[in-house]
């Protein structure tokens, strides 16, 4: 394997209906790395994931997966993605295992599941501790559940490389501590991760390194910020001891 | 039996067996990506394509599929580039295609709105030989599309950005819906007429979905409720003398309405059950524990 960068965006910029959301960020996650996207709502941080997956248009600048063009990049089978949202029902009813099995179609020519990828699709189930719920219908199940779901067709592919945007966003505790154990595993395996999060939360002790945008550009790339005591607080001003003298504090809690 | 005695009925029997399996099987994958009404604005478009066919002589119903695939494929276009216009665009494209429809048909030879009527309601008793094999062509296309398909057409309706990313040609398979919508609406043209297309494709997915719970069987579910209204309801327009357009689509609204009055005891045994199976994970009164434990504390 080479040493190629996972994730390499350099000088990217997008815009959303002609309103720059990213002014030029820089961005590169290392194989086996786990690095966190913060930034406030409107930073850009789900645009920089959406860029990485062809979702939103580049206006300059070069994105890479594994060494290669977006444009080129063909071997969605080492992506897992899981999309920012509260859930994975359709207009029509549709169970666990139907939705978790689409995650593997990566992987499946023309579309037939063979019995390797459907031993697949269980074993995605019970990292997330799903299985008991295979056969239920999506429509029942509750935020966190909806996420452990969506997190499970993103590792059926058995993907080398993870992409989230917000996993903790409306989640339960239980199912909280189920998503971090599962990507402690995955971790541990050798996953490279990207996450899109609003607070480090319950993740803080897998993550590598911290990315903060604001107003569309890089802010901070290091170690994640250390926040104890009142400096948690959300909204609380993170002042860097690296900042040019005179910028203005960073924020990065909620309230910001 | 009688009525199998008549060629007109056979042709008639062929055709709306054929529409009862087509329309759902694509209408389920409009009803999952939340376009239920597709279908009716496709049969609209599509009344310019019968215009056409009486104007240049040409087979109505080929002519019908030509212009409402095409109508289908600028449907698509509108909502990828159209955005916050998209709507607007839809409409003068829906309008716009029943009114080239009514100026067509009228500058035809020898046309009127008489000969339209049949298209816009359907008239099954009239499918002549070529019709059926035009039927019969289009709808093994569309069985094709949607069982041939199913597992990728279904990871882009439940989530467009995520089948993205598995490398599924997302721009391929939702144009390849449109078509197939399309065609889907000229071979229920003839049966229950361009204005009552929709029903079709939309009823016996929501009945079915009353009582299912996987897509599967909801597919499933839906074509058998399609081909039985279908069936049923030529069945009893040619003892009755009424409509078979209208009855089918009575009868399918009937089926949804039979489907939901079965679903509320059965739902109410699920529940009843998963709280038999899991107590813990749903129950449904609140339990105070003896202790505080540490989440409950609230942080700020």
């Amino acid at each position: 394997m080479s040493d190629e960068p996972v994730i390499s965006l350099r000088g990217v910029r997008a815009e959303l209906g002609s309103r720059p959301v990213l002014r030029g960020i820089d961005l590169t996650v290392g194989r086996g790395e786990v690095v966190a996207l913060l930034g406030a709502n409107g930073s850009g941080k789900s645009t920089a994931v959406r860029t990485l997956i062809g979702q939103v248009p580049v206006t300059a600048g070069a994105v890479e997966l594994f060494g290669t063009p977006r444009r080129r990049f063909r071997d969605w089978a080492r992506v897992g993605y899981v999309p920012q949202r509260t859930t994975a029902a359709g207009g029509v009813p549709a169970t666990v295992t139907e939705v978790v099995s689409s995650g593997r179609l990566s992987r499946a020519r023309l579309g037939i599941l063979r019995k390797a990828d459907h031993e697949a699709v269980r074993r995605a189930l019970d990292l997330v501790g799903m299985a008991d719920r295979a056969k239920d219908s999506v429509n029942a199940l509750s935020g966190g559940q909806h996420q452990r779901v969506l997190i499970a067709r993103a590792l059926a592919a058995e993907p080398e490389l993870l992409i989230m945007d917000e996993p903790m966003a409306g989640v339960d505790l239980a199912s909280q501590e189920v998503l971090a154990t599962t990507l402690r595993a995955q971790v541990a395996a050798g996953t490279t991760v990207l996450l899109v999060l609003h607070e480090l939360g319950p993740l803080e002790p897998l993550i590598d390194r911290a990315v903060v945008l604001r107003d569309g550009c890089v802010l901070h790339d290091g170690p994640p910020p250390e926040a104890v005591g009142q400096h948690a607080l959300p909204g609380h001003d993170h002042v860097h001891p690296h900042a040019p003298a005179g910028a203005e504090p960073i924020r990065t809690g909620l309230l910001s | 039996m009688e009525i199998l005695n008549y060629a007109f009925m056979q042709r008639a029997l062929l055709a709306a067996v054929l529409v009862g399996v087509t329309a759902p099987a694509i209408g389920i994958y409009l009803v999952q990506r939340r376009q239920a009404l597709m279908g009716d604005g496709i049969g609209h478009v599509a009344m310019t394509g019968v215009g056409l066919g009486f104007l240049l002589s040409w087979s109505p119903v080929w002519m019908a599929t030509l212009v409402s695939v095409l109508g289908a494929v600028l449907m698509e276009l509108i909502r990828w580039y159209g955005k916050t216009r998209g709507d607007v665009a839809l409409a003068m494209l829906f309008y716009g295609g029943m009114a080239g429809g009514v100026m067509f048909i009228n500058l035809a030879p020898g046309g009127s709105n008489a000969n339209l009527t049949s298209y816009l309601f359907g008239s099954l008793s009239t499918v002549s030989e070529s019709d059926v094999t035009a039927i019969c062509l289009l709808a093994a296309f569309v069985v094709l599309v949607t069982l041939g398909l199913r597992r990728q057409l279904f990871a882009v309706s439940q989530d467009e950005e995520f089948a993205r990313v598995t490398g599924l040609p997302v721009r391929a398979l939702n144009l390849l819906t449109a078509v197939t919508a399309a065609v889907t609406v000229t071979v229920a043209m003839r049966v229950v007429g361009l204005l009552l297309v929709s029903a079709l494709m939309v009823v016996p997915v929501a009945a079915a979905q009353q009582l299912t719970r996987s897509f599967a069987a909801t597919f499933a579910v839906s074509v058998a409720i399609g081909v039985a209204v279908t069936l049923s309801g030529t069945v009893t327009s040619y003892y009755q003398d009424v409509p078979p357009g209208a009855t089918i689509v009575l009868l399918t609204i009937g089926a949804f309405v039979l489907m939901t009055v079965l679903a509320a005891p059965l739902a109410r045994r699920r529940a009843r059950a998963a709280s038999a199976a899991g107590p813990a994970a749903d129950p449904a009164e609140c339990r105070v524990p003896a202790t505080r434990g540490a989440a409950d504390d609230a942080g700020v």
